[in-house]
């Protein structure tokens, strides 16, 4: 036993780490949805969940009981096997985009191996991530042709027409950061945006302004999120392509569609805004408490907020909670280490929470673009726009040089 | 066996099985799914070799792009179930004929290269991307310019053929 863990260690980690990742994955993509709620709902002046648990903070965990125990009947006339297919497919693309990720540079360093945060780093990460969301609109599509109904093809045939649409504009807008990196590794992309003197003014979103707002378009677009959410557009086709599944295939497709945000989200700090690097220059050593701060305020807060809570239920676990957020601030402060190990994660969490806000705000603000608007927005400016950026960016490194 | 023979294997077992399926499955659906296996798991292959671009721009064109058009358009023309007409019997005998030959000669092409298969970098021509890209852009930029404007000439050729009439 010992012998074979210690001849596949390599293996096993990454094992460990695969489960581990699909385990973070999934609670945040359950309180994602707690979050989208309750954000959504105090745009529109009402409380959004707060009847299950706390704050209702145990939603997340009835929805998914709900999911499970739904009846799931299969419509007459299907085509089974592709009906199937489809919900597997939407999922397991979107978690397998999740490895490419990175989530920090240092590794930990166990049992004679070093652990990196990530499972894969791969070489053509950015291309891989592309080749992964590329497979992703068969999801969408398969499900809306396989389902035998009228608006979920409808909603299939829109989906397929708008993700081949937006992914040549999606993979234009990221070249100039590629030429100015030299390198389609999400790791020495982040490498490259480091400035130790001026820190966040290295990052690429500054010579690459229309870059980041062209890709930030046209990965809303891909994603199916609010405005371009036309593939399930409820006041025109039901609920498009998932119109007909139930019960847990349908919470699959949802759960693709919240992998899939938080993988964007991944995407725009990583390639725009400097990953895990600190936004202070290096100098700035007192940043290197922000951490823990964050954590001991947020903390002293959820005590302050327990202790007025209305249910009994909430008066015991909020502090609870609260305390607990407190403790890992003071181990932050105790253990410079820890401190320093956790800087640069902490960053890229914050940068991906700031983006998975602005996807949950643009849900509450803006309405649903009409087909035609969206097909002649995504050929006739973002397209262009991106293919101007592309050769603007190329003179201008033969003129200047990457810095 | 070694781990790359084995996923070799399993890849090229997946190719096969995905080729046979494109011709026997009777949807174009099914067909066009079985179509999508073959090039993922050309792209497996690729990417064994070494050569992680080439697999990565295979799955971004074929498996994504031209492969979901292909579902597009069927799913636009909502094609049905195809049907079998009246086979030609003197089809079938070329065709075999036609099958054995090809088949001798990749047989005999692998069976006399006396070199064995190199990964993409044991071969010293192209080992990144970065050597793909300069190769393609300096050494042999004319021909690469001519094919796109080839693609060019096709998409305008295209667009006359699918014009609507004045």
């Amino acid at each position: 036993m010992t012998s074979f863990v210690s001849a596949h260690a390599e293996l096993l980690i990454t094992v460990v780490k695969i489960a581990l990742l699909l385990f973070i994955v999934l609670t945040v993509n359950a309180y994602l949805t707690w979050f989208e709620r309750k954000v959504v709902a105090h745009m529109q002046s009402r409380w959004g969940p707060h009847r299950v648990g706390p704050h209702g903070l145990l939603q997340p965990l009835a929805d998914g009981l709900k999911f499970l125990f739904k009846e799931d009947p299969t419509p007459s006339g299907v085509d089974k096997f592709v009906y199937f297919l489809a919900p597997l497919l939407a999922l397991a693309l979107a978690l397998t985009s999740i490895a490419v990720i990175p989530f920090g540079p240092d590794p930990i360093r166990a049992w004679g191996h070093d652990i990196y945060l990530g499972i894969a780093d791969l070489n053509i990460g950015v291309l891989a991530l592309f080749a992964i969301t590329a497979l992703g609109v068969y999801g969408v599509a398969l499900a809306g042709w396989s389902s035998n109904s009228k608006y979920p093809l409808l909603g299939g045939l829109r989906s397929s027409a708008q993700m081949i649409s937006y992914e040549l504009a999606l993979t234009l807008s990221v070249v100039g950061v590629l030429l100015i990196a030299g390198s389609f590794n999400l790791k020495e992309i982040i490498a490259s945006q480091a400035s130790p003197r001026y820190g966040i003014l290295g990052w690429h979103i500054f010579p690459q302004l229309i870059g980041f707002i062209c890709f930030f378009i046209a990965a809303v677009a891909e994603t199916n999120r609010v405005p371009f959410d036309l593939p399930e557009a409820e006041s025109e086709l039901v609920a498009g392509f998932h119109t007909e599944y139930a019960s847990f295939k349908f919470a699959m497709f949802f759960i693709a569609e919240y992998t899939s945000m938080i993988t964007v989200s991944c995407l725009c700090s990583i390639l725009f805004f400097g990953g895990w690097l600190s936004p202070f220059p290096a100098t700035w050593t007192w940043t290197h408490y922000l951490p823990a701060a964050l954590l001991l305020l947020s903390g002293a807060w959820v005590i302050w907020d327990g202790v007025r809570y209305e249910t009994i239920f909430g008066k015991l676990i909020l502090p609870v909670i609260g305390a607990a957020l407190c403790g890992m601030g003071a181990l932050l402060l105790l253990f410079p280490a820890i401190n320093d190990f956790i800087q640069a994660p902490f960053w890229l969490l914050s940068k991906i929470f700031v983006f998975l806000f602005i996807y949950v705000w643009m849900r509450g603000t803006l309405p649903r673009l009409r087909y035609d608007q969206l097909m002649s927005f995504g050929w006739k400016i973002l397209l262009p726009v991106s293919i101007a950026n592309v050769i603007f960016t190329s003179f201008a490194i033969l003129k200047w040089g990457t810095r | 066996m070694t781990p790359q023979l084995v996923v070799f294997f399993v890849l090229a077992t997946l190719a096969v099985l995905g080729s046979a399926s494109l011709i026997f499955q009777k949807h174009p659906i099914h067909s066009a799914l079985s179509l999508i296996v073959v090039m993922v798991a050309l792209a497996g292959l690729y990417l064994l070799m070494g050569a992680e671009f080439v697999a990565a721009v295979q799955i971004i064109v074929y498996g994504g792009a031209i492969m979901v058009l292909f579902v597009f358009v069927i799913m636009l023309l909502n094609a049905g179930v195809e049907e079998h007409t009246n086979i030609s019997k003197l089809a079938g005998f070329p065709g075999l004929l036609l099958v054995v030959a090809l088949t001798g000669f990749v047989a005999a092409t692998i069976a006399r290269t006396t070199s064995t298969v190199q990964t993409a970098s044991q071969t010293g021509m192209i080992s990144s991307t970065k050597d793909l890209s300069s190769m393609l852009f300096r050494d042999f930029v004319y021909p690469f310019e001519l094919t796109s404007f080839l693609i060019l000439v096709a998409i305008m050729g295209a667009l006359v053929l699918a014009q609507r009439e004045k």
